[in-house]
């Protein structure tokens, strides 16, 4: 659904985005990872040609990006969540949605059926006909999202739908992305939040002007984090790790009264690492296999390409 | 270029603006001031002893006349430079722009906007001040004034032609502005050649008679002409994007 092929854009001397290659498939939820300034906005506006490309090539479905005869065609089939949710609040919840609805060419009964649907789904139907500018900031997001599905496009992109919001209307926004997820749409979402690409995410890229690493959440873990053992003690020493460093090549971090302990092959070596313990006086209360959590890996990658 | 695309956002435009006191107000005290107010002001310096002549009468009434071109060169001001400086207050541009609609589109829906509602209230308040201006000169005069060659190329021609110049002169400096009240000052700078053309009619510099305004309305036509090229090429959306938001 999505192609982009060594993509590049310079805003002057300064590249925001770097020779970028991925696919989104049809009815996928993907995923972009990245600090302030890593470029997932101007990746989201290059796709939904807003802004033009310096280089390379990108494909929504069948049209070309940066084409001015296919921009229109790919602005049809796309909907936005920006990061500003850039409503009028002038106008009512409703006639935000109608106006938009209007501009994509949804007819109108449709377009009444779908604005009663997502704010009843998002629940706003209640305060349909109040001033969108009266509303609070979770409302607004949940406004903008209702936005940018009111004419059921086949393609939703959201440049972090759920910065600054409270947890209970970021759960709301979630689960929302969550319903339509289901209904097979694709869904290109930049984020910060790690347990959101996580829990939602069918894939994640992580970006810092240039794509550092694409996959699911699951390879994105096994690939780039070393497993490591938690050992709860009853007591630790600087004596007691003094003496287990010289017994055990492993890098060793202590954590109060736990030692969290770097391993290549947990069943090997876990054994060994016990024995070590023990055998310096170490009394052994716990002892836990540490999965690896996309915020390791992320903040592992992150911190490689400074 | 789809017209329905562009009416769609003349509108939302225009729907905001009846909800903008500002704009509300002055779309109502321009008719109250010059459609009510310059027939009171013949009715009260007519009264005085002595009073108008009727040679002097018909001069003031085609100088009052000129009062609805600086209107609709001044109200479009109001409305067009918060069309597209509104649009970079509440950070709508983005979803804005990435809906199928061409910039021609917008611009023309914005246009249209800022065009309709300053026109119709010029010409209500024109009806107006045309139906109490005979009224109280007609005794002087012997006969109705209003309406005439003078007002009709007023209304007609010159008021759309100064309420275009206007709006486009508007899209240019607010393509720019990044504050309101910034675009509406720089806006009614279009205003000045027309004050201009007034104050030389007062002192007897040019004479607004039919010939005349036939000449203005050729230069702002053609002004109209290049501004129209100058406000497409200024509105640079991925420039106004990246720089607005």
């Amino acid at each position: 659904m999505i192609t982009v092929e060594n993509l590049t854009k310079k805003f002057g001397d300064v590249t925001a985005v770097e020779g970028l290659t991925f696919q989104v498939e049809e009815g996928e939820v993907f995923g972009f990872l990245g600090p302030n300034g890593a470029g997932k906005t101007t990746t989201i506006r290059m796709l939904c040609c807003l802004i033009s490309k310096t280089s390379g090539e990108g494909k929504i479905a069948d049209y070309q990006i940066g084409k001015a005869a296919d921009s229109l065609q790919i602005r049809k089939m796309i909907g936005l969540v920006p990061d500003n949710v850039g409503l009028y609040s002038d106008l009512s919840a409703f006639e935000n949605l109608d106006f938009y609805g209007k501009l994509y060419e949804c007819p109108e009964g449709r377009r009444r059926e779908n604005i009663e649907r997502f704010l009843k789904m998002l629940g706003l139907w209640e305060r349909k006909d109040a001033r969108a500018g009266s509303f609070s900031k979770g409302m607004k997001q949940k406004l903008a999202l209702a936005r940018a599905l009111v004419h059921e496009p086949k393609i939703l992109f959201m440049d972090e739908p759920t910065a600054n919001l409270d947890p209970e209307s970021a759960k709301t926004v979630r689960d929302f992305i969550l319903e339509i997820k289901k209904q097979g749409r694709t869904i290109f979402l930049n984020t910060h939040n790690l347990d959101e690409a996580q829990r939602i995410c069918d894939r994640i890229g992580i970006l810092k002007t240039k794509l550092v690493t694409i996959g699911t959440p699951e390879q994105l873990r096994e690939s780039l984090s070393r497993p490591k053992t938690e050992i709860r003690l009853a007591q630790v020493t600087e004596a007691l790790v003094s003496a287990l460093r010289k017994l055990i090549p492993n890098k060793i971090e202590v954590s109060g009264d736990k030692l969290i302990i770097d391993v290549t092959d947990p069943d090997k070596e876990n054994p060994t690492i016990i024995a070590a313990i023990t055998s310096t006086g170490g009394q052994v209360r716990e002892v836990t296999q540490l999965v690896p959590t996309l915020e390791d890996v992320y903040l592992q990658i992150v911190k490689e390409t400074k | 270029m789809r017209i329905s695309k562009a009416w769609i956002v003349a509108t939302k435009d225009m729907r905001v603006f009846l909800r903008k006191k500002y704009a509300v107000y002055s779309l109502v005290l321009f008719p109250l001031i010059v459609g009510i107010g310059l027939p009171l002001v013949l009715r009260f310096v007519g009264a005085r002893q002595g009073g108008l002549s009727s040679t002097r009468l018909p001069i003031l009434m085609n100088a009052f006349s000129f009062f609805f071109l600086i209107g609709a060169a001044m109200l479009p001001t109001l409305l067009a430079s918060y069309s597209l400086v509104g649009e970079k207050i509440e950070k709508s541009l983005e979803p804005l722009l990435a809906a199928p609609i061409t910039d021609s589109e917008l611009l023309l829906g914005k246009s249209i906007a800022s065009f309709i509602p300053p026109v119709g209230a010029i010409y209500i308040s024109s009806i107006v001040f045309m139906a109490l201006a005979n009224l109280v000169t007609h005794n002087t005069l012997g006969y109705s004034y209003f309406p005439n060659w003078t007002i009709g190329l007023i209304l007609l021609l010159l008021a759309p032609l100064s309420a275009i110049l206007s709006i486009e002169w508007s899209v240019i400096v607010s393509s720019r502005a990044s504050d309101a009240r910034a675009a509406q000052m720089q806006g009614t700078f279009i205003v000045l050649p027309l004050a201009a053309i007034y104050v030389a009619s007062e002192v007897g510099a040019i004479s607004l008679d039919t010939r005349t305004l036939l000449i203005i309305s050729a230069v702002i036509l053609i002004v109209d002409i290049i501004l129209f090229y100058l406000s497409t090429k200024t509105f640079q959306r991925e420039e106004i994007l990246t720089k607005w938001t």
